[in-house]
């Protein structure tokens, strides 16, 4: 597609200056090692890979979660978000799990979505606390707005958490958001927010090399079949 | 009083059933069994129906009468049996009864409970209501918060452990992840659920000293049996038909409290007693057994309150092996309600199920206990307020 470069500068919104995410490694309940990193931007396609057939599993709210992060990757891929960062969990090269944000101001973070492909693992709960960690101990922010779409969402953040209630209405659906600050962040960090740095070469090697996506009939069944848990 | 076999056993996957309503579930159960059963142009006299919550969470009543309508088979005698998480055993028992009094000839048991189409922590509160309405459910109780006590009580007293709970925990995930009837699927890993400091968040503490990885899933579910006089049986089919020797049933005091000792499972023991009894059995007879482990402290102590193991062993044995398939005595190779689900309706028919299945050595050769002549079963409600018990034991055709 061509591009204006002087109406592009104008369309494109302000980028904070945002420090990296240093990869770490979860040990998970089956034995797995999954890996968080932060995507960068050429990897979308291959997460849009991901998000795609999630996109038609009414289970859990999948569709409207799916679909949001959909277009706010797209967004991030194609300089129509501001500030906004993708964090990613492998296992085995394998997408399971897909988080994201933005940068409000320096100070305000905002939580867009945490997609888990694989389910009954907590891969949502370490990804989510990854997403926090970025938030607060790597960009400094002082706290982070969030709103759940599922009612598992709502168990995972605002009430493990616990989180604040605040009346800011959220970008996502105008709901009131909740609020996870400096204080409650450093207070539920014992319990979950987890991980091993710096994450063993092969391990991390293996994750950069390629996202590899699970077919769609594993994808659908791993998060809408039977043993969906 | 006559002789009453098993002749027909049927069960459907447990897990989330999203696309299938209560009904769905307990018919496709029962035509299972009718099928197994091979009746022909028979049909049954009665139909029994263990459900604990239908009237709560689906707003539905009468299922019993449903089921017959559903499947055809209009006049049959129909009921529902409730008795919380014992509702399954209870309607077998119910079921026995029939038959063994000589007033029907061919009883369909099924059991079902659809609990995944609500919330985690409304399953968690329906099933609380089995508390005391005064002194217990108003101040917050629920079962695994009855369970974390018990265990903490049950650690003191008999030095069970973490490594005691936790070896139950993976022997019946390891069961379950080879059972197609099972909801959970997936293998535990020691470090990820108990050594690596990653474990907080994996196998979180769900009610102290229980984590998550102790307590059975919330799960959707159906299994149905067919009863009818064992010399009926005999001549009906070439599987062997599997006889009830033995049943026992006992109450205990409703709330915890009030018994002297709460880490003494008197129910247990007394069900367990009256099915050895009736049987003319012993525990060491027992070649496989189902117990009720909606915690994993409950299969440790239940098998000591059974007679299986003496009291402080229970954990011990788990740990050593000895309760695993090729163990001194396998208990829940189906995985057990930690791996196979606890849709509690369903429980006490599943576990006749799935000792019934290795009674008839059908099962493959990494889930069948060789030569399984004995089989033993424990159906708990509420916290050990309401147990049944039942003996099974092989017979040639």
């Amino acid at each position: 597609m061509a591009v204006d470069v002087e109406l592009e500068a104008v369309l494109r919104p302000i980028q904070y200056p945002m420090p990296p995410y240093p990869p770490k490694v979860i040990t998970l309940a089956n034995g797995k090692k999954m890996v968080v990193r932060q995507a960068k931007r050429e990897d979308v396609p291959a997460i849009l890979k991901t998000v795609h057939p999630c996109l038609f599993i009414e289970r859990d709210y999948y569709d409207v979660v799916s679909a949001r992060l959909y277009g706010e990757l797209l967004a991030y891929y194609r300089y129509r978000v501001k500030s906004a960062y993708c964090l990613v969990g492998q296992v085995d090269g394998y997408l399971v799990g897909i988080v994201n944000g933005r940068m409000e101001t320096e100070k305000v973070g905002i939580s867009y979505h945490t997609l888990a492909i694989d389910r009954g693992l907590r891969i949502g709960s370490h990804l989510f606390a990854a997403k926090m960690e970025y938030h607060i101990e790597y960009l400094g922010q002082e706290e982070v707005l969030i709103v759940a779409e599922s009612p598992i969402g709502f168990r995972r953040w605002m009430i493990e958490y616990p989180l604040e209630k605040t009346k800011i209405s959220h970008e996502l659906g105008g709901v009131e958001s909740y609020r996870l600050t400096r204080d409650l962040y450093f207070a539920a960090k014992p319990r979950l927010v987890v991980g091993d740095r710096p994450v063993p070469k092969d391990l991390l090697d293996q994750a950069k090399k390629e996202i590899l996506h699970a077919d769609e009939k594993a994808i659908r069944e791993r998060i809408a079949g039977l043993k969906g848990r | 009083m006559r002789d009453v076999a098993i002749i027909g056993v049927g069960m459907i996957p447990f897990g989330r059933r999203d696309e299938d309503s209560l009904l769905d579930m307990l018919a496709y159960a029962s035509l299972n069994a009718l099928d197994d059963a091979g009746m022909g142009d028979k049909t049954v006299d009665a139909v029994y129906v263990g459900n604990m919550g239908a009237g709560i969470i689906q707003h539905q009543t009468s299922i019993a009468s449903s089921l017959v309508d559903r499947l055809s088979l209009l006049p049959a005698a129909a009921d529902v049996v409730e008795n919380g998480p014992a509702s399954g055993g209870s309607a077998v028992k119910n079921g026995l009864l029939a038959v063994a009094s000589g007033y029907y000839d061919y009883v369909l048991v099924a059991g079902g409970e659809k609990m995944r189409e609500i919330t985690g922590w409304r399953a968690t509160d329906f099933v609380a209501t089995m508390t005391h309405p005064e002194v217990e459910y108003p101040y917050g109780i629920t079962l695994p918060g009855m369970a974390g006590m018990f265990t903490q009580l049950y650690m003191e007293k008999y030095g069970v452990t973490r490594e005691h709970l936790l070896a139950v925990a993976m022997k019946n995930q390891e069961m379950g992840a080879l059972n197609p009837y099972a909801h959970v699927e997936m293998l535990l890993d020691r470090e990820g659920i108990f050594d690596s400091p990653h474990a907080v968040v994996n196998n979180p503490v769900a009610a102290t000293p229980l984590h998550l990885y102790d307590l059975c899933p919330v799960s959707d579910g159906a299994a149905a049996v067919i009863l009818c006089p064992l010399d009926m049986a005999k001549k009906l089919q070439n599987k062997p038909p599997v006889l009830i020797a033995g049943f026992g049933q006992a109450t205990d005091t409703h709330t915890l409290q009030e018994r002297d000792d709460p880490t003494d499972l008197k129910a247990v023991t007394l069900a367990a007693q009256q099915a050895f009894d009736m049987a003319k059995l012993k525990p060491k007879d027992i070649d496989v057994a189902e117990l009720h482990d909606a915690f994993t402290i409950l299969e440790i102590a239940e098998s000591e309150h059974i007679g299986f193991f003496k009291k402080g062993e229970g954990g011990k044995a788990a740990a050593a092996g000895k309760t695993r398939l090729g163990g001194q005595l396998p208990i829940n190779v189906s995985g057990g309600l930690k791996s196979r689900g606890h849709p509690v309706g369903a429980t006490g028919v599943a576990q006749i199920v799935d000792i019934t299945f290795q009674l008839r050595h059908e099962l493959p050769k990494d889930r069948q206990v060789k030569n399984a002549k004995h089989g033993f079963t424990i159906n708990f409600g509420g916290f050990g307020n309401n147990v049944v018990s039942f003996v099974l034991k092989r017979t040639e055709p």
